[in-house]
């Protein structure tokens, strides 16, 4: 690990502030992803910024009838919230489909959205990587690939966003409140918050230069079922091949973001329309622009697969 | 010839020694410690409780609390595994939550208060857990046995608090002690040697005991 300098962030403003002028600086919150990276100097910051002190660890309800979920809530806490249990349940289920009982007393909501891809090449620092290292090539896209992803991908990077929690903050349409290093705030809809990769896989979101998330704001609940389906290689505590979020109403009518075959949560509005007809139906339209590789190619069917699964359980 | 028992008392006091060792060289003063800039400092001093005793210690900021606790306090009980949280051998509790060790700063646990498995019982004076995994026999090398002591401890605080998991069916109903609620929650703690089953077996009697 790199040596950095620490401070204490004794408010959000200054905190912005600081992370804005001091050339180097990173945020730290729970630190589970971060100090990870650092550890391979992944993350070289020289200095960092603790928010933890700041108290934004709260659940607050908003006039417009949903809850404000301050950007320190530990995932663990966010899961276990009576309101989030019972109004959003596909959002508690999607947590605690994530990591380990240790990593979600850490994490935290702001920090899960902003974690980095467990792509195997960004991890491996003898191999390229146009995330890591802009200009190096991407060693994924002929290599090791099953995990990877396979819409929204480009010829510079098919990394995925790795996380459970954001692709039920998509299905949910959460909006994201910031304030920047000059004190004005703004409010950004998670469908806005990821970027595509293209030519430039290093960038991965919409934040400038010491912006920092103060809250995810949930809209009023929306009824339906609620459901929040994984795949993956072992029970628990690993990271989705695919993962289904989904909320169903009676009248077949929903809405469905799905998670680790892209490098943000994956939704389609459009395929939610084809949702009554069926799972192969919306599933194609879903995926109508995939570009898998030989060694993905199963997700393609893997997600019709869990869409059907999901509609049967929403009718059950 | 030297019996297996002294043989394994002197690897001890050899390991205590070569930290100890290790934290001489190895730990200059903030003063003389490397910086980026003139004025910032890549050190840090922080106090923090661990076990019931109140601490101060003078830390390169990148010691992560697992490091501080083993290298600077030579409290060795808690393991380093992957050192990534992938394995959970690091596991300690803070302010009475469960977390990794290995992926935490110690100067980020200012007035925190930190559990290990020597805060939990000691030789003739066992946790429950502690006793119970003895008994059931919960594990084999026991590399990883101190992180799944801690660990189930602070689990089935949380079922107690009505925390849910990925295996809750109905989220508003309380949480149950079952064998399938005590494995997911206990997956962050990898065993190698595979006790799982008597590990369960020993969680499930303390959980037994509780309720």
């Amino acid at each position: 690990m790199r040596a950095f300098s620490y401070e204490c962030a004794s408010s959000i403003e200054t905190a912005a502030k600081a992370a804005a002028s001091t050339d180097g600086a990173k945020f730290i919150a729970g630190g589970t992803n971060l100090l990870d990276l650092m550890k391979l100097e992944i993350e070289t910051p020289t200095h960092l910024i603790d928010v933890n002190g700041l108290g934004l660890d709260r659940i607050e309800p908003t006039p417009e009838g949903g809850l404000r979920i301050g950007a320190l809530v530990r995932n663990t806490d966010l899961a276990a919230d009576e309101r989030i249990r019972r109004d959003y349940g596909l959002l508690s289920r999607a947590l605690l489909a994530g990591a380990s009982g240790q990593l979600r007393n850490r994490a935290t909501t702001a920090g899960n959205l902003l974690q980095r891809t467990r792509c195997p090449y960004f991890y491996d620092t003898n191999q390229p990587c146009n995330k890591r290292q802009p200009g190096s090539g991407c060693a994924a896209i002929a290599g090791f690939s099953r995990q990877l992803g396979v819409v929204g991908v480009s010829d510079a990077c098919i990394a995925t966003h790795p996380g459970d929690m954001a692709v039920a903050m998509r299905a949910l349409d959460a909006v994201i409140e910031t304030i920047r290093a000059d004190g004005t705030t703004r409010s950004i809809p998670i469908a806005d918050f990821h970027r595509l990769p293209g030519k430039t896989p290093d960038i991965e979101h919409v934040l400038e230069r010491g912006e920092l998330i103060t809250a995810v704001v949930l809209p009023k609940p929306m009824g339906g079922k609620h459901i929040y389906r994984k795949v993956r290689d072992r029970a628990s505590y690993a990271f989705a091949l695919v993962s289904v979020g989904a909320i169903v109403q009676p009248d077949g009518t929903g809405r469905i973001a799905v998670g680790g075959i892209a490098p943000k949560p994956w939704r389609d509005e459009a395929a939610e329309k084809e949702l009554p007809r069926g799972a192969k139906a919306a599933s194609t339209r879903l995926l109508a622009d995939a570009r898998p590789t030989e060694q993905n190619a199963f997700k393609i069917t893997l997600v019709e697969r869990m869409l059907s699964a999901v509609l049967a359980e929403a009718r059950g | 010839m030297q019996s297996p028992g002294a043989l394994e008392i002197s690897r001890r006091d050899l390991l205590v020694a070569s930290a100890a060792t290790v934290t001489v060289a190895g730990a200059p003063s903030l003063a003389h410690s490397q910086t980026n800039t003139p004025e910032a400092s890549t050190g840090t001093n922080v106090s923090f409780t661990v076990n019931g005793e109140r601490l101060e210690l003078e830390l390169d900021n990148r010691t992560t609390l697992l490091d501080a606790l083993r290298e600077h306090l030579y409290l060795t009980g808690t393991k380093k595994g992957c050192d990534h949280g992938q394995c959970g051998a690091c596991t300690v509790l803070v302010d009475g939550r469960r977390i990794n060790a290995c992926l935490t700063l110690a100067v980020m646990h200012e007035g925190g208060s930190i559990t290990t498995i020597e805060g939990l019982g000691q030789p003739g004076n066992l946790h429950p857990m502690q006793a119970a995994f003895v008994e059931h026999d919960g594990f084999q090398c026991g590399y990883c046995t101190p992180g799944q002591i801690c660990s189930s401890v602070a689990m089935l605080e949380e079922i107690s608090a009505n925390i849910p998991s990925h295996v809750t069916d109905d989220l508003m109903a309380p949480a149950e002690i079952t064998a399938a609620e005590i494995r997911e929650r206990m997956s962050g703690n990898i065993c190698r040697c595979g006790a799982y089953s008597n590990i369960v077996e020993a969680i499930t009697e303390v959980a037994g005991r509780k309720t």
